[in-house]
């Protein structure tokens, strides 16, 4: 059986009928827009802000929307049951989950560079360590994904699958060092900020932008891998337990 | 003699059980290959609750699957490529058009992309669904939707076909239209598990069915097998529209070979290991003054072998029928 037909055509259809429709663009383009002008009309420091806002406004868009999208949609195709047809397919439910989960990823990192290229426009960004910026990005990118799989897996309703997204989304704002610093937190949730894989990507995309990260690029970008594999690990046995019970 | 590969679905002591409610209990039966076997039961017996056991959606608590030779108890997705199922709600993607659902459904099956055009075309005419190729699905008729539901589930060619109530809720032409594709598809070779709450409908398709109540089998037989001993029974049935309970006890006595009842006001049912000849009878009505308005044979259905084995009415059936908005 060619796998790879299947998984291909899982992500493209998921593309067509989900990702690339207009209001999913138009949040794209947004809400980054309107993270950015918040922070930097809050910061009052002039455009010498934008770098300092950039790493939280990308995390901020690449987790809002990945978490949406995928919690949303799998929510929804469980809910009319077009989701059997996948479960069904003679396809390995780890390619089946990594195929339903690549076009929220792709859309993630398609969303983190929205706040990039404005960013590009008002300041200079040749300092930026790409190298360190974009694995920073696409692991974000899975780690939030996968975010979305585990809560869309735990929930029966589409607005469970909001409501219950935001109870992770919403603290995360504050405590993953996005906007204000770690060290500036309480004693008692600096423990909580490291439990979260977005401090560790915030950590990197601080770092590729401004040099400003807590932990060396390597722990970071481990833990973050770390996340990910936990996370999609965790909502696989989740899907064996309640939709193949 | 069937052989094992002869065989196409082999359950053994199938069990499952939701909390405290068991679902199925130590089901056991065969479906040789290029069968049309029919899963029959009222709602709630455990019909969906096996076919997802056998398709690889829920686990067994207990029993052995297998499918085409493959134990899926200890591999659950090891026969997928061997089966093609129709849910008993047609769950299609809304979004995309009847042409693109069936080629994606051919994808996830590892198709390429001018084998799978062709195939939906191919299934797109078989099923009289042309015209509406490049529509979405989402703005099809119901009878449209369980057509293209049909050529989704049977788009990879499978050997061996799990059809879930696929008449339920679609006009009497589409029904029909439904059935003589199921047919067709037999004929071709394709193994067919059918659960339906039409018993007609199964007695009409099925080679074999098994009758399942409470989440057990209670008879596994051909429909000839199932009907025969009914068959051998003559039955007749008397209108009058004046009242007549009392005249089935005089019957019962000038006519003791025959046994009489009264199923419902105004109609006499007699039943008899010989022949019943209707001019004695008439006459004996008339003479005592009951105006006979219809006297006709029964040819006892498998409905009525349901109804004995199960005890379920036809009447319960007939509104599981309605609530699932049924019309046949």
């Amino acid at each position: 059986m060619r796998l790879w037909i299947a998984f291909w055509n899982i992500v493209v259809k998921d593309f067509r009928t989900y990702y690339l429709k207009p209001p999913n663009i138009s949040w794209g383009l947004i809400f980054p827009l309107a993270w950015t002008g918040m922070f930097f009309i809050k910061s009052g420091k002039g455009m010498e802000s934008i770098s300092s806002i950039l790493p939280g406004v990308i995390a901020l868009s690449i987790l809002f929307g990945t978490t949406s999208l995928l919690a949303v949609t799998v929510t929804f195709e469980k809910k009319n049951r077009s989701f059997e047809r996948l479960l069904l397919a003679p396809i390995p439910l780890e390619l089946l989950m990594l195929a339903k989960t690549s076009g929220a990823i792709l859309f993630g990192v398609f969303n983190a560079f929205i706040p990039v290229l404005m960013a590009a426009f008002l300041v200079d960004l040749g300092h930026v360590n790409w190298l360190v910026f974009i694995p920073a990005v696409v692991l974000i990118s899975v780690a939030s994904t996968f975010l979305g799989l585990f809560i869309a897996v735990a929930v029966s309703e589409v607005f469970e699958a909001q409501t219950f997204s935001n109870f992770f989304r919403f603290p995360m704002i504050f405590l993953c060092g996005l906007f204000f610093p770690i060290s500036a937190l309480p004693v008692f949730l600096k423990p909580l900020a490291y439990a979260l894989p977005l401090t560790y990507g915030a950590d990197l995309l601080h770092g590729a932008i401004h040099g400003g990260n807590i932990l060396s690029v390597p722990i970071d970008l481990a833990i973050l891998a770390i996340f990910c594999v936990g996370l999609f690990m965790v909502s696989l046995r989740n899907i064996r337990r309640r939709w193949i019970a | 003699m069937t052989t094992e590969s002869d065989i196409a679905i082999k359950v053994q002591g199938l069990a499952k059980s939701f909390g405290d409610v068991q679902a199925v209990t130590t089901v056991a039966f065969e479906v040789n290959s290029g069968e049309l076997f029919g899963f029959l039961g009222p709602n709630g017996a455990g019909k969906t609750t096996t076919i997802n056991m056998l398709t690889g959606l829920a686990r067994p608590d207990a029993g052995t699957i297998h499918i085409g030779g493959i134990d899926c108890t200890r591999k659950p997705r090891a026969a997928q490529h061997l089966i093609g199922v129709v849910p008993d709600e047609s769950n299609l993607y809304p979004e995309l058009s009847g042409f693109d659902n069936l080629c994606f459904c051919a994808a996830l099956y590892g198709m390429g992309k001018t084998e799978r055009q062709a195939r939906a075309t191919e299934l797109l005419e078989a099923f009289d669904l042309t015209k509406a190729a490049g529509r979405k699905f989402g703005g099809y008729s119901k009878g449209m939707k369980r057509r293209l539901t049909i050529a989704a589930g049977i788009i990879h060619r499978p050997r061996i076909l799990f059809l879930d109530e696929p008449t339920t809720g679609i006009d009497v032409a589409s029904a029909r239209q439904l059935r003589q594709m199921i047919k067709a598809l037999h004929n071709q070779g394709t193994t067919i598990f059918l659960t339906t709450h039409y018993i007609e409908e199964a007695e009409r398709l099925c080679d074999r069915i098994a009758f399942i109540m409470s989440g057990r089998i209670v008879r596994i037989d051909t429909v000839a097998n199932l009907v025969q001993p009914l068959r051998e029974k003559h039955v007749m049935q008397i209108s009058c529209p004046n009242d007549v309970n009392n005249l089935s006890t005089q019957l019962g006595k000038e006519f003791p070979d025959q046994a009489f009842s009264s199923p419902e006001p105004g109609l006499i049912q007699v039943e008899a290991a010989t022949p019943i000849h209707v001019g004695p009878l008439v006459r004996f009505l008339e003479d005592r003054g009951a105006e006979v308005a219809e006297a006709r044979r029964i040819r006892p259905s498998l409905e009525d072998v349901f109804v004995q084995i199960t005890g379920v009415g036809a009447d319960v059936m007939r509104t599981e029928k309605e609530k699932k908005g049924g019309a046949q």
